[in-house]
């Protein structure tokens, strides 16, 4: 296992030939993917087949693989629930975004300031996250995320458990932040929907390989526009029948 | 379907808004006055002759009694040797049992050696240890601190462990994805998340500290809270021995009073 820091590339984050057992259990095979600054990438599959694997493995969070990781600077992670240290409050958990950093404390106060006033939430940086609603506190976890300006974003079914109205709007903002920052995104979701409207690219992982990968040719269209066929598409891969 | 104005109507009308107000303040009125009738009943008992003296003295002669042993300073002395006694205990066992608990939550090896030795001493009434502390540290200061301390340990050191293994272990994933030192990891998770659960072991140490007190200074105590009832049964002053057993129900509920204010603000963020 090696890695190794690229700055001068466009790759955000690369993952080649990653292989990873449980005991007996192959979990991995030879998992190749790459994720360029400013590219969104999907990675979608069923419950169990190692998305969230290649995830972890992304992020640093996997000691025991083989074959190479390759990131640009700290890569930041959100999840699927927001995972807040309830008994601080919202700024300062943003201010944990920055622990890599080692910014004097005023530098990261008006830093974590500045993500919050991003993501919507300047009025709610006083308060304990116990007090906010499910979509505002994925926005901190996002700002969270986004305070140490990651090149590369990884998103682990950031907005399954939020309401479909709440969720839409989440996707809105994501795609803002992503516009006006750049970085790029390794998005795991089990949505369709949400893999064709968002990514550049969807790569489908089926008991721990990438089976197929789809390059969207106009991604992000406005609403109505036809993606009927990348969605039949990404389903029959999938395994499930319309 | 149609509701009969007559059962629709006790929905919309309210009953009398002074009622209302007035039923919670009545409780609490009366669960106010309750003890002062018993009192007053006691006191009314004793003045007509019908609660004999040298049993129950009345209530009047007991605040005497403690007023008397305020001026004279004898209680101030014994306040000050019994909470020392306590104080000394409760550092003593309380950094012993938070320092075991937390090493042996954090660490499967702590827990497989530790554990079971202390399991094993938990097993023991710790206040039929006397006799053998005697023994062991004669009859001064130090045998009645570290029963105290043997006493304390153990409520916290079982609290804290279960407090450190209940720990929610996505936020210390959360924290190796930020980058947290040991430190910080111990600092921002794992000190706020076990702090309630420790401050419930404060509240029985205290407990048990007061209690352990109490029976270690039944025995050869020269100075003390404890001395001054033993002394007052020698000369059958049962208004002073009630006395002293108030003193040590008072400072029984006021530490608790205090650690439930430490509670409160452990989990001011759940408000």
């Amino acid at each position: 296992m090696t890695i190794v820091s690229e700055r001068r590339t466009t790759i955000a984050g690369e993952l080649r030939h990653v292989n990873k057992w449980y005991d007996d259990h192959h979990v991995l095979t030879d998992v190749s993917l790459q994720v360029e600054r400013g590219q969104i990438v999907a990675l979608i599959g069923r419950s169990g087949s190692g998305k969230s694997t290649v995830l972890r493995v992304l992020a640093g969070l996997s000691t025991d693989h083989t074959g190479d990781r390759v990131v640009s600077g700290a890569p930041a992670l959100a999840f699927q629930e927001p995972r807040l240290f309830p008994w601080r409050d919202v700024r300062t958990n943003v201010v944990y975004g920055l622990t890599r950093s080692r910014l004097p404390r005023s530098e990261a106060r008006a830093r974590a300031d500045r993500a919050l006033a991003d993501v919507g939430l300047t009025d709610r940086a006083d308060v304990w996250p116990l007090t906010l609603s499910g979509g505002q506190a994925q926005r901190v976890s996002l700002a969270r995320a986004l305070v140490a300006e990651p090149e590369l974003l990884l998103l682990d079914e950031p907005f399954g458990a939020l309401d479909a109205l709440t969720r839409l709007s989440m996707r809105g903002l994501l795609l803002d932040l992503w516009r006006e920052h750049g970085f790029g995104v390794l998005l795991v979701t089990h949505d369709v929907d949400e893999a064709v409207a968002l990514a550049d690219r969807v790569l489908v992982l089926e008991a721990g390989r990438v089976v197929h990968t789809l390059t969207i040719d106009e991604p992000r269209q406005s609403p109505g526009a036809p993606t009927e066929q990348y969605r039949t598409e990404l389903l029959d891969k999938l395994g499930v029948q319309i | 379907m149609t509701i009969p104005a007559e059962l629709a109507s006790p929905l919309a009308s309210t009953t009398p808004a002074p009622n209302r107000r007035w039923a919670p303040r009545k409780w609490g009125l009366i669960r106010l006055l309750s003890p002062l009738i018993l009192l007053g009943v006691w006191q009314l008992g004793s003045a007509l002759g019908l609660i004999p003296q040298d049993v129950l003295p009345a209530p009047s002669l007991i605040i005497e009694a403690g007023i008397q042993l305020i001026e004279n300073g004898q209680l101030a002395d014994a306040l000050q040797v019994s909470g020392i006694r306590v104080v000394e205990g409760l550092l003593l066992g309380g950094i012993l049992g938070v320092v075991l608990g937390t090493t042996v939550g954090l660490s499967r090896w702590f827990e497989a050696t530790v554990d079971p030795p202390m399991q094993m001493i938990r097993a023991l009434p710790h206040l039929g240890l006397i006799p053998l502390f005697i023994l062991w540290f004669g009859i001064g200061e130090l045998p009645k601190v570290l029963l105290v301390a043997l006493g304390v340990s153990f409520p916290l050191y079982l609290n804290t462990f279960s407090a450190i293994r209940q720990v929610d272990p996505k936020l210390f994933e959360t924290a190796q994805v930020l980058g947290f030192s040991f430190w910080q990891r111990f600092r921002t998770i794992i000190v706020p998340s076990a702090a309630p659960q420790v401050l419930v072991g404060v509240r029985q140490s205290l407990a048990i500290a007061w209690l352990t007190l109490i029976v270690a200074e039944q025995i050869n105590a020269d100075k003390g809270i404890g001395f001054l009832i033993n002394n007052a049964r020698d000369f059958l002053r049962i208004d002073i021995i009630i006395f002293g057993l108030i003193v040590y129900a008072l400072l029984g509920i006021g530490t608790d009073a205090i650690v439930r204010a430490l509670e409160r603000r452990a989990l001011r963020y759940r408000s």
